[in-house]
């Protein structure tokens, strides 16, 4: 790719995102509807059970009968858990751009948009949990099942340096299929990125929680997800580096029982904690009051 | 035809060779072989750089090891749970001054690949890494590290101990290191496997080596579910030195003898010692702070997107 050439589609794809970006504003704010699925009903991976929509909006999705958690989109997690009105985003205008020309992923990126009504797979602002100040940051798996790419990177660095600023902890909710194949290299990067923006986020003395969701795979799991000083999960969420199909075709043999999950890791001594979807709100309220530091 | 038919063609040329008598056949058939060595290398597809980055008599670690430094002492084990020989690492002199090396090993028999377990390593080869990266900032030296691995190694006994958490603990403090980490990648540098030791304030690649996010065949079966579109991968993926100089991500290439680094082993490792001796020596006089802060800012600078009119966007509000 000559210099020139990359300008001229930089070019093509500023015009082309600034299109879609003005497209996009109005659309941008969470319906104040639940995550309604096409039909009014849903039907529980974990036990078979069917539900209405309405009755799984009222459990925050987490099905009533086997206490399944179901996958949460970035808008609904906060709803779910910030006070409100208390949540202003911070970092918007980002454009993922696509730099080793990938067939079909501006097509992706777009129907992203409009599948998790946010502009890229990681959002992050400032908000409140019973009256306590953080900065929250959520991965939509949503959004290309939450994969790492520049964007993504560079916001959950800047929400780590807009902490810092503020003087703020710290909570990141984490879901990710791991990097973000089209952005190739670039993506690997950005585990050394965010990395060291937690690293400097602990040098500043200042808390950071993660709580991994499901799934939290590949890249992320062995970047920031798993720097924090308290890390939590989600029951039964999928946590690994590797994917349970990858080690599966390497060492041809079955993975045992429940092996890469929440409840595996806790045995193993890789998390702090599992916490249930309708603890995580007094569960990180706790978490905040005991490690309190002055606001803005 | 790729590069390895390309080289058998080459074999068969100087056994051709050596049966000769007669002078006149014996420089015909030289000449011969030394425009078809350059012609061979004059067409390499991003495919033949992968084939020569993971050629079984390609120099490894060890052999570059035994000949850039002197006495090598190899310091073993995580202190927790074993010693990985997929990471190899100790402290030698460089030029008459101690440094850390720390190195991903492949073997090149069949035998030797299932002791260093291809070059895949396991939490545990990470964290000697770790503590080796720790010891030399003890004693402030600088940290030399060689990559060459198809990736971290997946399987159940990796992750009960931790793959994520090993990998992620390297990146974490290789960000903040006080003494320079010069990186080389000499054959294949795979996914965060590579990176949990590719951290480096300067990192070069051999010139026939890939740095990549997936081999291109888990790439080929992630994005277009088959795992045999991997030539395609290789060419869309962007993985050779060049295209990672063009990006900004290393500093520069190694140039290697032509044919490939395993046709004269020698002269390859007097260019990753001309590069690394020009490397350290442009640290000579930094401060601590200002080693930290380049790589820190380097690898902080990483990416590739675009911010605009975000006054306008009033975003997510709940």
């Amino acid at each position: 790719m000559k210099p020139d050439e990359l300008k001229s589609q930089l070019e093509k794809q500023k015009q082309f995102k600034h299109r879609l970006m003005h497209k996009q504003s109005q659309s941008i704010n969470p319906s104040k509807q639940p995550d309604v699925p096409k039909g009014l009903y849903k039907k529980c991976d974990g036990c078979g059970e069917t539900f209405s929509a309405k009755k799984l909006e009222k459990h925050t999705q987490v099905c009533p009968s086997c206490g399944y958690h179901f996958r949460l989109k970035a808008v609904d997690r906060l709803r779910y858990l910030v006070d409100e009105h208390s949540f202003k985003e911070k970092g918007l205008g980002y454009i993922s751009l696509d730099p080793l020309f990938i067939e079909g992923y501006e097509q992706k990126l777009e129907d992203a948009k409009q599948k998790s009504n946010i502009d890229e797979a990681y959002i992050y602002g400032y908000a409140r949990i019973e009256g306590m100040p953080l900065v929250i940051g959520v991965m939509d798996s949503y959004f290309m099942m939450a994969s790492m790419g520049s964007v993504v990177g560079e916001k959950i660095a800047k929400s780590a340096e807009y902490a810092i600023q503020k003087r703020l902890p710290l909570v990141m909710f984490i879901a990710s299929g791991g990097a973000r194949m089209q952005e190739g290299i670039f993506s690997l990067m950005q585990m050394a990125k965010t990395s060291g923006a937690i690293k400097r986020l602990h040098e500043e003395g200042l808390l950071f929680i993660s709580v991994l969701t499901h799934p939290t795979t590949g890249g992320v799991s062995a970047s920031h997800a798993t720097l924090a000083d308290i890390i939590i999960a989600e029951p039964n969420a999928l946590i690994g580096f590797a994917g349970p199909r990858v080690i599966k075709q390497t060492i041809k043999q079955d993975l045992p029982e429940g092996f890469q999950r929440s409840e595996f890791l806790e045995e193993k001594g890789m998390i702090d904690t599992i916490v249930h979807r309708h603890n995580l709100r007094h569960t990180l309220h706790k978490l905040l009051s005991m490690h309190e530091v002055s606001g803005v | 035809m790729d590069i390895l038919e390309k080289e058998k063609k080459l074999l068969k040329l100087e056994e051709e060779l050596k049966s000769l008598d007669d002078p006149s056949a014996i420089k015909q058939i030289t000449s011969q072989i030394k425009d078809y060595k350059q012609e061979m290398m004059t067409e390499l597809n991003a495919w033949d750089k992968v084939l020569l980055a993971r050629h079984p008599k390609r120099p490894n670690a060890q052999d570059v090891i035994d000949h850039i430094f002197e006495d090598f002492i190899e310091m073993k084990g995580d202190r927790l749970y074993s010693d990985d020989r997929a990471i190899i690492g100790g402290v030698a002199f460089y030029k008459d001054r101690p440094v850390t090396v720390i190195a991903q090993q492949k073997g090149k028999t069949t035998e030797d690949n299932i002791h260093t377990n291809f070059g895949m390593p396991h939490p545990e080869g990470y964290r000697k890494a770790l503590r080796l990266m720790r010891q030399a900032e003890k004693f402030k030296r600088p940290i030399i590290t060689f990559i060459d691995t198809p990736g971290a190694f997946p399987g159940i006994g990796a992750e009960a101990r931790g793959q994520s958490n090993a990998i992620s603990e390297n990146l974490f403090a290789m960000s903040d290191m006080e003494v320079p980490i010069i990186a080389v990648v000499l054959g294949e540098g795979g996914s965060g496997g590579a990176l949990a030791i590719g951290v480096g304030n300067h990192v070069y690649m051999l010139e026939h080596s890939i740095y990549s996010i997936l081999s291109p065949e888990g790439y080929a079966s992630i994005l277009w579910k088959d795992s045999t579109l991997a030539q395609k991968a290789a060419e869309v993926m962007k993985i050779t030195a060049p295209d990672l100089k063009e990006f900004n991500m290393i500093e520069g290439i190694i140039p290697e003898p032509l044919g490939g680094a395993h046709h004269d082993y020698k002269k390859t490792f007097d260019s990753i010692d001309q590069t690394l001796d020009q490397a350290l020596q442009s640290f000579n006089n930094k401060t601590a702070q200002e080693i930290k802060d380049q790589r820190y800012n380097k690898f902080r600078s990483l990416g590739f997107f675009q911010r605009f009119n975000y006054d306008n966007l009033k975003g997510v509000i709940s």
